[in-house]
């Protein structure tokens, strides 16, 4: 679900990836991620994207796309083929949730995963005072949300250790800023970089 | 347009191991090759194409080429901006040398003597037409179905002459079910009794029940089934059904019409050949069936389109060459059109598959 309007995860991302890197990410809408990332970085990228008017425009944004699906995993991508596997803010409005997440460990090395924090205190609030969240990064009324798998920073974190996935740093923004203390509650926006190893 | 026609002494080398000692080829250009001759776009053409891709020729106002929806001015293939090329590629019947052609050898027309031909024979020929157009590079090479394979030899065959490859509904490689088509169209043609042993020219007639069944076929193959249903559906031609083999279904008049218009103006030897360079196609071959080695000498960056309905080529064969090039790490564009079409949607005016092009190209330095 990605928007234009801040993006802190893209610097986070931006800072995590090295020049040379062979960078896949999914759900690349119009390119604009991997397109900073091939001019500030100097890393190598491709996209995958499903819907035709954004694969259309990140192909007029010179960017390498793939039009498919991300629900039936990445058949294809060869393992270990990238660096960084990157999924921004989408895995909330992932069907297949763990699939991809496993998918994005057998194509890449790290896997970067960014999402609203369910658990965030404006969240809270609202679901304290009876009604479904809304705000600017849950933007959607309950129904027509694409956001089908929200979950909190806890939630993710119990989510990795479950399965064997080691979390190797995480970053925590709420409104353009970077939260240092009680990441769950303060934190809208989670970006984790993730890894098997 | 006016087609124009060089001839070439330098015999050409074939990978059946024949030689075609001299042979002309037939083409048009439309735009304006720059300066540096560097924004000019080969375009390839599959088995009925030939040389006249887009606008009319110079004495008929309805005979538009081929591909002309998608090239011309402000059109996705732009020729204000690139330097177009259509070619009809040797074994060919529409004016490059071909089974129809006169054999030097015996004064009489060639007929099944004619070698046949494999794709990279064909991009060969094209690159010595690039030469006498002093191309060294070609800014683009596009082409659907078996035009699409001749782009993706392009890449692997003269890595350093194509900047870009736009594979439209092709495939890495023909199926067995793809063969076997071909195969049934064949025989229609091989089976025929005016075919005299492709030497029907001498006896002044042409195997066109064949051909016409041939292609009465591969239009079925072509199209898709929802695209026929839209279409024709179980529509008659009269009120009721009559109980007999005449015309009554729309379908019926639609696949006749078809065959009996193609029979009336294409060579079946050149259908015949045309259907095996199709079956040959496997540039893998030399790598041990590894696509991805195959194409990691190419140089190019690729645009890779097909069409969902598509069940000829299907989208997952488009996918085979994509998988391929990711596993290289190569540059790589990959669009799906809904269209509705099937195969034939290449051909179709489809505002996304446009677009796709369209965009694509707009990166292309000229």
């Amino acid at each position: 679900m990605s928007t234009a309007f801040d993006r802190p995860d893209f610097d986070v991302i931006a800072s995590w990836v090295q020049p040379g890197e062979r960078i896949l990410d999914l759900g690349c809408g119009e390119g604009a991620l991997l397109k900073r990332l091939i001019e500030t970085r100097g890393v190598r990228g491709w996209g995958v994207e499903i819907e035709d008017a954004k694969v259309l425009a990140a192909i007029a944004n010179g960017i390498n796309v793939i039009q498919g699906d991300l629900e039936g995993g990445l058949t294809g991508f060869q393992n270990g083929a990238f660096e960084h596997v990157i999924l921004s803010q989408t895995l909330q409005a992932m069907r297949h949730t763990e699939e991809i997440v496993s998918e994005m460990l057998r194509v890449g090395r790290e896997a970067v995963v960014s999402f609203p924090n369910f658990g965030y205190w404006k969240h809270r609030m609202d679901i304290l005072n009876g009604r479904m969240p809304v705000s600017d990064r849950l933007p959607y009324a309950w129904y027509d949300t694409p956001n089908i798998h929200l979950c909190t920073i806890a939630d993710f974190d119990a989510f990795c250790a479950k399965r064997g996935i080691t979390v190797k740093e995480r970053k925590v923004f709420d409104d353009g800023r970077e939260i240092t203390e009680e990441h769950n509650f303060l934190g809208s926006l989670a970006v984790y970089r993730i890894t098997r190893e | 347009m006016k087609a124009q026609r060089a001839h070439f002494a330098e015999p050409l080398q074939l990978r059946s191991g024949a030689v075609l000692s001299n042979y002309d080829l037939v083409y048009e250009t439309y735009g304006s090759l720059s300066a540096a001759k560097s924004n000019a776009i080969l375009v390839c053409h599959a088995l009925s194409g030939h040389h006249h891709v887009a606008g009319h020729t110079a004495d008929d106002p309805d005979n538009v080429g081929w591909w002309d929806n998608i090239i011309g001015p402000g059109r996705p293939l732009d020729t204000d901006k690139f330097f177009i090329v259509g070619v009809n590629n040797p074994g060919g019947c529409h004016g490059s040398t071909g089974p129809a052609s006169v054999n030097p050898a015996t004064g009489k027309p060639w007929g099944s003597d004619f070698p046949l031909m494999a794709v990279v024979d064909w991009v060969h020929a094209q690159a010595r037409l690039a030469d006498l157009l002093g191309i060294d590079a070609w800014a683009a090479v596009i082409g659907g179905s078996l035009g699409g394979m001749q782009a993706l030899r392009w890449a692997i065959t003269y890595p350093q002459r194509v900047r870009h490859a736009l594979v439209i509904a092709a495939a890495p490689k023909l199926s067995a079910q793809n063969i076997g088509f071909n195969d049934v169209a064949r025989q229609a043609i091989l089976t025929d009794p005016d075919f005299h042993d492709g030497h029907y020219y001498e006896h002044g007639v042409t195997p066109w029940r064949g051909l016409r069944l041939a292609r009465m076929l591969g239009h079925i193959t072509y199209l898709s089934d929802d695209g026929m249903a839209a279409k024709f559906g179980r529509e008659l031609r009269g009120e009721n059904v009559k109980f007999g083999y005449g015309v009554e279904f729309e379908i019926e008049a639609y696949l006749r019409h078809q065959g009996d218009k193609f029979a009336g103006y294409f060579d079946a030897n050149t259908y015949l050949l045309m259907t095996k360079a199709l079956d040959y196609f496997d540039p893998a071959r030399e790598t041990n069936g590894n696509l991805a080695a195959a194409l990691a000498v190419a140089k190019a960056k690729f645009l890779v389109v097909a069409f969902s309905t598509d069940w000829r080529f299907a989208p997952a064969r488009s996918r085979e060459i994509v998988d391929a090039l990711l596993r290289n790490g190569q540059s790589v564009c990959y669009a799906e059109s809904k269209a509705n079409f099937g195969h034939d949607s290449f051909l179709m005016v489809d505002d996304y598959f446009h677009g796709v092009v369209r965009a694509y190209l707009a990166n292309v330095n000229r």
